[in-house]
């Protein structure tokens, strides 16, 4: 039976060789819940059993709101700390779960259940990393078993040199504006093709992330060299089985994309496949108010390297909020021992510790009415960073970027040495 | 009565992530709809419907969406189609998603949910609409919820889902 990547990897957790359709209970390699889902999982757990399966594969960090910002917060951080120290899983301060987990935890092959609707994230190194709420996690965690319907695959092939200031970001919003909010809806992304064989992990985490956004259950890209590489670089084992859909294998929609004259791309509020080219939006000259740049779609070291090619020895706009949040620890110790942060800092940004900072609207630079943020995070929704009023553009870090210089949406390819 | 909304109503409308900072579903159902459409937390009545177009419910996985709906005390919520972490939440919580063509439906219409007979007769239209409940939905719906269907059957129980 021809299988795609994603059959395959549903398969070796349930113990026989299912496809898309079957209904099934499979056995899980890790369960996330972070400091804003987990509080909703303590009283259904609490409900259903005692003990968590294996606190090993349970993972806890806090990041949506670390450090809390409100007593509120912290009264919900300090039951999740209560639950965490009972059951002897540490919690993690370390930045962004999605960003801290492909570092660290996840595995090629794996199927993983995480409480955060970007956990498709991790599937940038192979791996099965679906989202769920709240009581999902905590029957997860009770069990390490979650039933799924094997979901259908969506191929999405990508070719082509990508045109210089353009990047898996600039990809991914193509790709998202061609599929719509939903195009994707309880089925999995597979990337493939020249193009995305040639993306390191963390642009390939971009694309799996931003797919979140059309209601995909998983994305994925086949595990190869470039996934050794990572897991090297994180100092991890680098074995693993070779793992890729099979040549037969039934995918419900192909999808292409040619890249080689993409131009840079912009989601216009508030929908995500409102996307147009940036050079479109930048003859509208819409001034900027504040500037983004983290997230779990765009914030590991590959992503300030641009930046900081971009901004080292200028200024800042005047008047403008420039904010950096790395999207974890290891990306901000990169960041100091390059020297990026000393010239961000210089450049007027504020550099905040590694989290989901301004993202989620809660704190950090929290947006008033009708203020326009450029960001280079993946939801742009009214009111998702503050007033219901306030305009979200999001874009990759370059043109994220080139806005800060300007003080407009501005299209980074005349600012991209 | 009839909460009437459009295509992509997203988590960040239904519960914006600010006032996602109580475990208290009762001060969560006040938070509903908070800025999208202030009146709903003070005129919702238990037993009315909200009614809504396509992927009702994307965005964040954030469960606070089907619970501020859910002790709304709405009957269902109908859409032409749900976001899916959205429709696995109210599964689990038992929020009951009907899913139909809701173009012809108004605000004021008085409709007519059963569930038993999978039927939704909108009375002031006098027409009746298909639509289309999936067992397990339905079935956990009735059980008020997984969790209380786990506490009464055992966590082994979960495997018994695919039969419904």
């Amino acid at each position: 039976m021809a299988q795609t990547l994603a059959e395959k990897i549903f398969s070796n957790h349930c113990g026989r060789a299912v496809r898309a359709g079957d209904f099934i209970l499979a056995d899980l390699d890790l369960v996330m819940a972070h400091d804003t889902t987990c509080a909703w999982a303590l009283e259904p757990f609490y409900q259903i059993a005692e003990r968590v399966f294996d606190p090993k594969k349970i993972f806890i960090p806090f990041d949506h709101a670390f450090p809390s910002p409100s007593v509120a917060m912290s009264k919900l951080q300090s039951r999740i700390r209560e639950f965490a120290d009972e059951q002897g899983i540490p919690v993690v301060y370390d930045g962004v779960c999605h960003q801290v987990m492909s570092e660290r935890l996840i595995n090629p092959g794996n199927l993983i259940l995480g409480a955060d609707s970007h956990s498709p994230t991790g599937g940038g190194l192979g791996a099965l990393t679906i989202g769920v709420g709240s009581t999902d996690a905590a029957i997860a965690m009770a069990t390490g078993r979650s039933w799924f319907r094997v979901p259908g695959t969506i191929r999405v092939t990508v070719s082509g040199d990508l045109p210089r200031g353009c990047y898996s970001k600039d990809v991914v919003l193509a790709v998202a504006r061609e599929m719509g909010p939903d195009g994707a809806n309880y089925r999995v992304i597979e990337y493939a093709g020249p193009t995305v064989e040639g993306f390191n992990v963390p642009a390939r985490l971009t694309l799996t992330n931003m797919s979140a956004e059309m209601g995909a259950k998983a994305a994925v890209v086949a595990p190869d060299d470039q996934t050794r590489a990572y897991l090297e670089e994180n100092e991890r084992l680098v074995d693993f089985e070779p793992l890729r859909s099979d040549a037969g294998a039934t995918f419900e929609r192909e999808l292409h994309f040619d890249v080689s004259d993409l131009k840079p791309m912009i989601a216009c509020p508030p929908d995500i496949d409102n996307d147009v080219p940036v050079e479109q939006v930048e003859s509208e000259k819409v001034a900027v108010d504040q500037v983004f740049i983290g997230s779990c779609t765009n914030c590991r070291i590959e992503d300030l390297e641009v930046v900081h090619r971009m901004w080292k020895g200028k200024r800042v706009k005047e008047g403008l909020r420039a904010i950096v949040t790395p999207a974890s620890r290891r990306v901000y110790l990169q960041a100091l021992q390059r020297g990026y942060v000393e010239e961000f800092v210089n450049f007027g940004a504020v550099v905040s510790s590694p989290g989901c900072g301004p993202c989620l609207g809660r704190s950090g630079g929290v947006l008033y009415d009708n203020e326009v943020c450029v960001s280079t995070s993946n939801r742009n929704f009214e009111g998702r960073m503050g007033s219901p009023t306030a305009r979200i553009f999001l874009a990759s870090p370059a043109t994220a970027a080139a806005s800060a210089l300007t003080g407009i949406i501005t299209d980074p390819r005349r600012y991209v040495a | 009565m009839n909460w009437k909304f459009g295509d992509n109503i997203n988590t960040d409308l239904i519960t914006p992530g600010r006032y996602n900072i109580t475990t208290d579903p009762e001060e969560l159902a006040q938070a509903c709809f908070i800025e999208y459409r202030p009146e709903f937390r003070k005129q919702v009545r238990p037993g009315d419907f909200v009614v809504a177009g396509h992927n009702f419910g994307c965005g964040s996985s954030r469960e606070t969406a089907a619970v501020a709906l859910k002790h709304s005390r709405l009957q269902a919520v109908i859409a032409k189609s749900f976001a899916r972490i959205f429709f696995r939440n109210a599964i689990n919580l038992g929020l009951l998603c009907v899913i139909a063509d809701t173009d012809s439906i108004e605000e004021s219409d008085r409709l007519e949910l059963n569930i038993q007979a999978q039927a939704l007769r909108n009375a002031t239209r006098e027409r009746t609409l298909p639509i289309e409940i999936p067992g397990m939905m339905l079935r956990l719906h009735q059980e008020g919820g997984i969790i209380n269907f786990l506490k009464r059957n055992g966590l082994a129980a979960l495997a018994d889902l695919e039969k419904f």
